[in-house]
């Protein structure tokens, strides 16, 4: 009840203020046609800073979350034994009655989502990716990352509509001990008993040790919480196979990241959890790449209001016109700024590099070159100097890259994505787009966002023009782990899909837009003018606009006439004058 | 040699004309940097600069239209053909050998036919376009879609002000030189900072050597 007070009393002075920057330009007019040189002081003029309009609400607790007034570890529910998972759960929902009601009507749980922009079903079942392709046949290590329990028969998948509330897995969002881990292969559910595991797997397993230990579930169970960029973390920034591999601005040097790295989740500084920005009640997440607002409208997200939306975005607290005059900038060049978030995302200058935090991110991946095994039988491995791996036998060839500079484009937050199944054929660069995104300078509704792209060359049927789903992960012949048979799995994984498959594959190009909205960096590290104000900037490629500076906007013969006819006028003035000068000369 | 001085540059007008010069200047070279075709500053500053020294410029305008209304200098502009044959003959031939100009300057008619059609191309076609284009760059650029609907382009209008740019500068070089063109070199100067033109006493001076200094 404090902070919702304190909220809203914050984003009512923000609000003010965004109104004052929306208004210069017609206070600016009327005092230039009444007061003429009144303009003068315009120099010196200071926005008046709101005296209290930087408190931020600080957790007491770090990024626990703020204190509650209960002690789990004191529940007589909790004190366990537990001998399984569901246990937990079903102790969890003896007070909180409709969490797992809610959970499992959530993306979390369904992995499911309606776009209604382009009126398709979406979700990782639904669509496929550059980095595992799909889910699908490969659920038991990739249920993992899914908030239930399933089977822990490593060859039996239950569908999740077919689970009962005690598969939800409160602990994996809800630990506060960093110790609850869900092993693969086995439907998502944590070590019962001793496991032996790949060693040397540390991201998977949590550990460099070739078994995991049993989990001790009443100690977790009583040290529950908010969840923690941690717990989110243990899924969202390992997507992909591993740390940092899909997202780019996702990696784990956001579990404890210096301010340097992301202004807002600072460990040391606002210290922000996931759920800050990405605000959530009844167990709803807003924010996801399937929904998003990439130009929000002024005031209708902004936090505090009765209809705010999808909350998650940039505007959400800082509004419209975010760049205030001050001492670091005058109020010409604070105005100047605010223009630009009419068409360019917070992001775009914000978030100059992504994968700052020491770690890479995966930008190519090529399964074409899938295969290959060391002498001693093993799939092959190598490391480039970096130590990054960059060919593993059982997954093909990867590159690397750190401090990425994004890639931008038009965007209006609808992305089309290529649904399972669906006929496709690669455009005229001999690329498939996984997901298209939507935008142009004159919709109204897109600005320049950056984005990771991540690219792949990934299986292809070429007589039905699909890309194709195969089965990756499993201990059975036909995983591609195991057999390193593209035929054999492909032909599992289709089967698995219910989609036909022609019996011919082939390995075409792929990419995936990933948007970038986190590391945001501090406003020193921000694009400066000339990094996008000039030839070969940052906004090289962009159509729709006229940047001062850069060459391609140019008319050319404007150019050409112009400097003529200015050589022209030199040339002749020179003539004029030094005839001038010659015939006085010979006068005298 | 009798010479003839005449009060020809008001005070107001000597300072519209010295302050539009050094805005000019400011202006042309930070467009033409910001254009991308000349350094020195950074990016911002150039930006800063244009603009201020736009909304300077446009306050001085806005006096000294005002200014040439209410004392009805505008009639200065006023074009005419006659003598032009005459004058432009001058800056051809006649100024070489060391002819006096064949026009006469008086407070009435300060400008000779070539100067008025000069001055007036300068007022009625460079300036326009600058403002213009200008202004609606500096408000617009980011709500393009606004005016898009007038059947306006942003890069058309952004091409407007560079053609209009080119003009100003070809206006200025062939400004700049033509103001030595005076009996001596710094005639014409001098009269704009004191605004007393001395001419030579014209019938009775048929000396070559005029021209000189």
């Amino acid at each position: 009840m404090m902070m919702h007070f304190k909220n809203a009393k914050l984003y009512d002075i923000i609000e003010t203020s965004i109104m004052r920057q929306a208004d210069w330009r017609w206070a600016w007019l009327a005092v230039i046609l009444f007061f003429g040189t009144a303009l003068v002081p315009v120099f010196g003029a200071e926005a008046v800073q709101p005296s209290n309009g930087h408190v931020i609400p600080k957790e007491t607790d770090g990024p626990v979350g703020p204190k509650t007034p209960q002690d789990h570890s004191k529940f007589k529910q909790l004190q366990g034994p537990f001998t399984s998972p569901e246990q937990v759960t079903q102790a969890c929902l003896s007070c909180h009655t409709q969490a797992a009601k809610q959970v499992m009507s959530t993306i979390h749980w369904t992995w499911k989502a309606w776009n209604p922009h382009t009126q398709q079903m979406v979700g990782k079942n639904e669509v496929y990716n550059t980095f595992c392709v799909s889910p699908i046949s490969n659920e038991q290590f990739c249920t993992v990352c899914h908030v239930g329990y399933g089977s822990t028969d490593p060859n039996k998948f239950i569908p999740f509509d077919q689970r009962a509330e005690d598969h939800v897995d409160c602990l994996v969002c809800h630990d506060q001990s960093k110790t609850y881990r869900k092993i693969p292969f086995i439907g998502g559910n944590p070590a019962m008993a001793k496991i032996a595991v790949r060693p040397g797997c540390n991201e998977v397993y949590g550990t460099d040790k070739p078994y995991v230990e049993p989990e001790d579930l009443a100690a977790i169970a009583q040290h529950v919480g908010a969840p923690t960029r941690y717990t989110c973390g243990i899924c969202h920034f390992y997507g992909g196979g591993g740390d940092g591999v899909k997202h780019g601005d996702l990696d784990s040097s956001l579990n404890n990241p210096p301010h340097s790295l992301d202004v807002h989740m600072d460990a040391k500084g606002l210290n922000f959890p996931c759920q800050k920005c990405h605000e959530s009640s009844d167990h709803h997440i807003s924010g996801e790449h399937y929904a998003i607002d990439a130009a929000p409208k002024p005031a209708a997200y902004m936090r505090g209001y009765a209809h705010n939306g999808n909350a998650a975005t940039c505007q959400s607290c800082h509004g419209q016109a975010p760049h205030k005059a001050g001492n670091q900038q005058s109020s010409l060049v604070a105005s100047t700024l605010n223009m630009h978030t009419r068409d360019i995302a917070c992001e775009t200058c914000h978030i100059p590099q992504y994968s700052r935090g020491g770690l890479p991110t995966k930008t190519n991946w090529n399964y074409a070159t899938a295969g290959k095994l060391a002498p001693n039988g093993s799939p092959l491995v190598i490391m480039d100097k970096h130590g990054w791996n960059t060919y593993w036998g059982v997954k093909g060839s990867f590159a690397w890259a750190e401090n990425v500079v994004p890639e931008y484009r038009w965007f209006n937050g609808t992305e089309r994505w290529l649904h399972v199944g669906d006929k496709t054929h690669p455009d005229a660069r001999g690329v498939v787009e996984v997901n298209s995104i939507e935008g142009s300078p004159t919709d109204g509704q897109s600005k320049i966002w950056p984005f990771k792209i991540s690219r792949n060359n990934q299986p292809y049927d070429p007589v039905r023009a699909t890309l194709l789903v195969f089965h990756s992960f499993g201990f059975d012949k036909d995983s591609y782990t195991m057999s390193y048979d593209w035929q054999r799995s492909i032909t599992a994984g289709m089967k698995a899909a219910k989609l036909p498959y022609s019996g011919q594959y082939q390995f075409v190009k792929t990419q995936m837009y990933w948007p970038i909205a986190h590391m945001v960096a501090p406003k020193s590290q921000a694009l400066s003018c000339t990094q996008c104000h000039a030839d070969n900037g940052r906004l090289q490629n962009i159509d729709g606009v006229y940047i001062p500076g850069r060459a391609r906007d140019h008319q050319t013969w404007i150019e050409r006439i112009g400097l003529l006819m200015v050589a022209l006028a030199f040339a002749g003035v020179l003539i004029h004058g030094l005839i001038r000068i010659g015939l006085w000369l010979y006068r005298r | 040699m009798a010479e003839l001085r005449i009060y020809l540059f008001k005070r107001f007008e000597r300072f519209w004309h010295w302050s539009q010069a050094a805005l000019i200047i400011t202006m042309l070279y930070t467009g033409f940097a910001i254009h991308g075709y000349l350094g020195g500053f950074e990016f911002k500053t150039l930006l800063l600069i244009h603009e201020y020294a736009a909304w300077l410029l446009i306050t001085l305008w806005t006096f000294a239209i005002f200014w040439h209304f209410t004392t009805g200098e505008w009639k200065q502009y006023i074009p005419t053909f006659q003598k032009i044959a005459l004058v432009a003959r001058h800056y051809a031939w006649g100024m070489f050998r060391g002819e006096p100009h064949p026009f006469h300057q008086t407070p009435k008619r300060k400008h000779n036919p070539l100067q008025r059609l000069a001055y007036l191309w300068l007022m009625l076609m460079i300036n326009p376009l600058i403002w213009v284009s200008g202004l609606l760059l500096l408000f617009f650029s980011y709500d393009w879609i606004l005016l898009s609907s007038l059947g306006l382009y942003l890069n058309e209008v952004a091409w407007v002000h560079t053609a209009a740019a080119y003009m100003m500068l070809l206006f200025f070089i062939a400004h700049v030189y033509l103001s030595t063109t005076g009996h001596t070199p710094l005639a014409y100067i001098r009269a704009m900072v004191t605004g007393w033109e001395t001419s030579e006493d014209e019938p009775q001076d048929k000396s070559p050597s005029s021209a000189g200094v």
